[in-house]
């Protein structure tokens, strides 16, 4: 990530930078590593209420991957729902980021107004308000059913339609059913993109102009040259941005707990892996499931950020 | 079509989008916010941000301001009473992790920066279940931290803020080293050099750090899920959903969206005062450097 700096110059010899670092050395050792490691100690053990901890091995990580019971179904339900639900969040919020940092980009007229608008909703997106605004908002007769129930009334106007929407018609049942309940979820997310665009908006304007000239004087329309010049040159940034929603989407908690009436719900359709953890921990003093569930969380996110970035070597673009 | 007739088009076309998107944005809000004049069934009907039969809105208001009989301040001064330690903590303890990492040369910085990334990457959840059988007793000390707000805060005294550390580091590497060393010849030492010379030019990533754990802390949920049982030690977002529940009479809407908006104003002062260091702040922590 980082580049090296050209200019060698003799730094401080100083033997104090120790003791800068005793806060930090305390905070791996006392909050990083020993949980870490204890964290996988635990999973080694089935802790039950009323009878002694036993030691069962890879019991746990057996049972909630592969075994037929009521933790090994819901984890697999959960690692599911929590696919679903990064894979559905980062692509949007990356795209939707992208674009609106695009368009912010052409020298507009009131961009400060633009950006604060937009970054608005990040700052309060992780609240309880704005979970029980969201519960309101895609509830059976929401904001977002009623203008739906506008616009198919809206319809009229044309000619030859003659359709009305029935009294206390729910178009949509977005927090009833499982499938959309999920998609909600995202959009919440997606509604606070504010940070993934600044940091976008910071690396188009650190875009050389000449690249642009250089590519107007072949004709190249703006478009093209977003996919050509622009894109190539922000990928760098694109590979931060995803990689900071990948984590952040694996670990979502508030929204998948706040908006459902229940959470995780409706039927465990939003049981994300964070709240699936929380619940077998907190709720039910399963610590062995729940250490095994966190470290194999661990694990993927990982895998998935190791490939991330041995993968960008083919499409991250450094200049340097 | 001319040039000029297309550009002008053109930026319409972008005027009308981004104007799209703000009002897609801030509709919600805005909807929140005429709620609390209307009652439920209107709510739940409309779409539009003026009330037809508008009911009490101060009433609401009154109402959404008490939770269980405390104020939506009192649970305010319970959520700063783990969260100015923790902006403390968080900014001292990481600002002076960043300086012995960007100013020094010491054996094992490369393990330590590196230690810093990879602690960026981990999910949280996998310390949280020794971190609480640890704040609970479990520890070489035998001291009960639960019924207290230390859990919120006391690992943040720590440079635990990986993100931080990255940022601060980012930012300590953009100031030319010719400062410190006219410090060295003027006879500081190395922590006058840090408060004397390097802090007053690194001021803007500092109230950056302080202000992003602030608004982040200020939302945190799960936290005081965990470690926060009693009433009166509610955190404001714990109020929150405590006053969201049904009581005899039902959920009166209306209530529930002026006490939302009440606990969201807190956020959305600091937002307009210190807009400039959030922007920047945030966005800076994609350089690539």
């Amino acid at each position: 990530m980082s580049t090296q700096v050209k200019k060698k110059r003799a730094k401080f010899q100083w033997s104090d930078a120790y003791l800068y670092l005793i806060p930090w050395l305390i905070g791996i050792l006392v909050f990083r590593l020993y949980p870490f490691i204890e964290a996988f100690r635990i999973s080694l053990f089935n802790q039950r209420i009323g009878r002694p901890t036993e030691f069962v091995g890879l019991g746990n990580f057996t049972e909630i991957l592969f075994g037929d019971s009521m933790h090994g179904n819901l984890f697999r339900h959960s690692l599911n729902v929590t696919f679903r639900y990064v894979f559905l969040t980062v692509p949007l919020v990356l795209i939707f980021a992208l674009f609106i940092a695009f368009i912010l980009n052409f020298k507009i007229k009131g961009i400060g107004f633009f950006r604060t608008a937009f970054y608005i909703p990040s700052i309060l997106g992780g609240s309880v308000s704005v979970a029980l605004l969201w519960r309101a908002v895609w509830g059976n007769r929401g904001l977002i059913n009623s203008f739906i129930v506008i616009i198919v009334n809206g319809l009229n106007f044309l000619p030859f339609v003659n359709i009305y929407a029935p009294e206390g018609w729910v178009p949509v049942g977005w927090m009833v059913q499982g499938g959309t309940a999920l998609v909600v979820m995202a959009i919440l997310r997606a509604w606070q993109f504010g940070s993934a665009m600044l940091i976008f908006l910071s690396a188009l304007q650190n875009v050389p102009a000449t690249l642009y000239e250089a590519a107007s004087i072949d004709g190249a329309k703006k478009w093209r040259q977003f996919f050509t010049i622009t894109v190539p040159i922000i990928t760098p940034t694109i590979l931060f941005n995803g990689i900071q929603l990948l984590t952040a989407a694996f670990q979502e908690f508030n929204a998948a707990y706040l908006v459902p009436a229940q959470p995780g719900g409706p039927n465990n359709a939003t049981l994300l892996l964070n709240i699936f953890i929380y619940q077998r921990a907190f709720e039910q003093n399963n610590f062995g499931i729940a250490a095994a569930a966190s470290w194999i969380m661990f694990i993927i996110v990982m895998i998935i950020a190791t490939i991330v970035q041995t993968t960008s070597s083919k499409w991250v673009h450094y200049n340097d | 079509m001319t040039f000029s007739v297309k550009t002008k088009l053109l930026n319409a076309l972008r005027y009308l989008v981004l104007g799209l998107v703000a009002l897609i944005m801030l509709y919600p809000l805005l909807w929140m916010i005429a709620g609390i004049w209307r009652p439920n069934d209107e709510i739940f009907t409309s779409a539009g941000l003026m009330p037809q039969n508008p009911v009490d809105g101060f009433e609401n208001i009154r109402n959404g301001w008490m939770v269980q009989g405390r104020s939506l301040l009192f649970y305010f001064g319970n959520t700063l009473r783990f969260l100015i330690p923790r902006v403390v903590g968080q900014v001292v303890s990481c600002v002076l992790t960043a300086y012995a990492i960007t100013r020094f040369e010491f054996k094992g910085k490369k393990i330590v920066f590196a230690l810093v990334l990879a602690t960026l990457l981990m999910p949280e959840v996998i310390f949280r279940i020794p971190l609480f059988q640890m704040y609970s007793g479990d520890n070489p000390f035998g001291i009960n931290l639960l019924g207290t707000f230390m859990p919120l805060w006391l690992e943040n005294a720590f440079a635990t803020g990986s993100f931080f550390v990255y940022m601060l580091v980012q930012f300590m590497r953009g100031i030319p080293r010719d400062l410190d060393e006219a410090a060295k010849i003027d006879g500081c030492n190395s922590f006058q050099t840090l408060t004397l010379i390097l802090l007053p030019v690194m001021k803007p990533a500092v109230i950056t750090v302080g202000l992003l754990t602030f608004m982040w802390g200020m939302n945190d949920f799960i936290g005081p899920l965990i470690y926060i049982r009693q009433p009166e030690m509610r955190v404001l977002q714990q109020a929150l959903r405590v006053g969201s529940e049904a009581g005899d009479g039902g959920v009166i809407w209306g209530q529930i969206f002026a006490m939302s908006v009440m606990a969201l104003i807190p956020a959305i002062l600091l937002f307009f005062v210190a807009q400039r260091y959030f922007m920047d702040g945030i966005a800076s922590t994609g350089s690539k450097e």
